[in-house]
């Protein structure tokens, strides 16, 4: 058994990339995501991880090193948060198509302006579509085993994609809390040392990220579709062994008290942890509610989804981002547009708040069931809505 | 992956993994020649094989014939006519590719 100790998120997730024996760090700091880079580099300073850590000047710079370091074969990990993810944004999408495993933790946070540096999730679903694998952790023992299972999910041979771990700024990178930390053996024979099949190498010449004209293009974009896809099977795959391993078991959606609940909430990442409450509170008043949280954003579990939905009638989708003047939170559209083909599906509402680290405590989300429920009836006119706005 | 196939048969999944190209000097199978609008024409009777076109060209697709004379590869050549400037002796001239 590993040991359970309290520790800050952000140090949690420093270890596991520590314990994951990672050969390179290239990263740049930005709150919230500094404390998980600090310690990085003193593990480096101090012996006691044996990786190259390379300070450079950008988070641009921070993603390209990456690819470079992943393209010679190295185990590579970076951290970054709101706009530095977003100064490296279109790095991201030459590691997803290039096929290099980078690991990155994301400390998520509000994208300026005006300047915050709180949490919430604008970051995260402005990369959206950059092509990697998205896991969201709710919670620090999360933090520590998604980002231990994203070195195994993202250099399988079948996959090599490069695995995005979010975790809230400062409502998880900044807390601590009792964290289950295994065995150094334990992690060895669950991640087997990285072996990149095309590494660059002097002996064997190879171009990468080589020109594709017009002609080429549309079918490098297919085989990179195909292959995010497919990356499902191997991500479950992973999840099952490490339940095997250590005993906890992650799903694409886990749901909480979600038998015979007509009424669900759904949330993305720390939220969980609090709509738990509201819902045994709701629960102890005798409403049919209950909780959906997604875990796995990329490739999205449409299947997970429309089996967790199907008993339902009302779906509260709650984003912590804003897709301005368009469908409300990007989660909200994603769901409804997953379960648009169903027979049977629940309405679906959305509700966006908790934006630049604004608090949503258990009584918001109690609170917005009930307003759920009032706008229930009235129709397609109000199908979101921003949650505890001052008028 | 096959640089030597044209790229209208390769499918989504004849790619290497990351579009990867394990060939060196592959760019070789490459056919620029077709973005071409003009192409050189040659009197070679005026040819002194300096070689001076050969400098220039910015493809590197120029090179010595059979008889010495300095003459562009057009699978490659662009047709951007910087050959038919500088040759000393007015060997080149850009014609339409029409024509």
């Amino acid at each position: 058994m590993g040991k359970k100790v309290g520790m800050e998120v952000s140090l949690a997730i420093a270890e596991a990339a520590k314990m994951a024996n990672t050969d390179v760090v290239a990263a740049y700091p930005i709150t919230p995501q500094t404390h998980i880079v600090e310690r990085l580099a003193e593990l480096v300073a101090s012996g006691e991880l044996d990786a190259e850590y390379i300070p450079v000047e950008s988070e641009h710079s921070a993603m390209s090193a990456c690819l470079g370091s992943v393209a010679t074969g190295a185990r590579t990990f970076t951290a970054t948060a709101g706009q530095g993810l977003e100064l490296m944004h279109e790095v991201l999408y030459v590691a997803s198509a290039m096929r290099l495993p980078v690991i990155m933790a994301v400390a998520n946070r509000a994208l300026s302006s005006p300047l915050n540096v709180w949490g919430d999730q604008s970051d995260l679903m402005a990369v959206r579509d950059t092509g990697w694998i998205q896991i969201i952790c709710e919670n620090g023992q999360e933090a520590y085993d998604h980002t231990l299972c994203a070195f195994r999910i993202g250099e399988d041979k079948r996959v090599l994609l490069p695995v995005m771990v979010h975790v809230d700024g400062f409502y998880l990178t900044h807390v601590i809390e009792p964290i289950e930390i295994p065995q150094q053996d334990k992690v060895d024979a669950f991640l087997p040392p990285f072996s990149y099949p095309l590494p660059l190498d002097p002996d064997k010449p190879l171009t990468m990220g080589a020109f594709a004209p017009p002609i080429l293009f549309s079918e490098t974009k297919k085989a990179q579709e195909v292959n995010l896809r497919a990356s499902m099977s191997v991500i479950l795959e992973n999840w099952a062994e490490f339940a095997k391993v250590f005993g906890r078991q992650y799903k694409p959606i886990e749901q909480y008290k979600t038998d015979g609940a007509k009424i669900l909430l759904l949330t993305l990442g720390s939220f969980g942890e609090t709509a738990m409450a509201a819902v045994d509170k709701l629960r102890g008043e005798g409403k049919s509610v209950g909780l959906l949280k997604l875990r796995l954003w990329r490739p999205f579990p449409f299947e997970a989804l429309r089996q967790a939905v199907r008993e339902a009638e009302l779906l509260i989708v709650v984003d912590r981002a804003l897709s301005f003047g368009g469908p409300g939170g990007p989660a909200f559209s994603e769901i409804r547009s997953a379960l648009y083909s169903e027979k049977n599906r629940p309405r679906i509402l959305g509700f966006v708040g908790g934006l630049g680290g604004r608090d949503l405590m258990v009584a918001e989300f109690e609170g917005m069931v009930k307003r759920a429920l009032e706008m229930e009836p009235s129709g397609a006119e109000q199908e979101f809505e921003m949650y505890g706005v001052r008028e | 992956m096959d640089s030597k196939k044209a790229e209208a048969e390769f499918t989504w999944k004849d790619l290497e993994i990351g579009c990867i190209v394990t060939e060196p000097g592959s760019t070789q199978y490459y056919r620029t020649g077709d973005w071409r609008s003009q192409v050189p024409q040659y009197t070679f009777t005026r040819c002194i094989k300096c070689g001076v076109c050969a400098l220039y060209c910015p493809e590197g697709c120029i090179s010595p014939n059979a008889d010495g004379n300095f003459q562009a590869d057009v699978f490659w050549c662009k047709g951007c006519g910087i050959c038919a400037r500088e040759c000393p002796t007015g060997v080149i001239s850009m014609v339409d590719e029409e024509e």
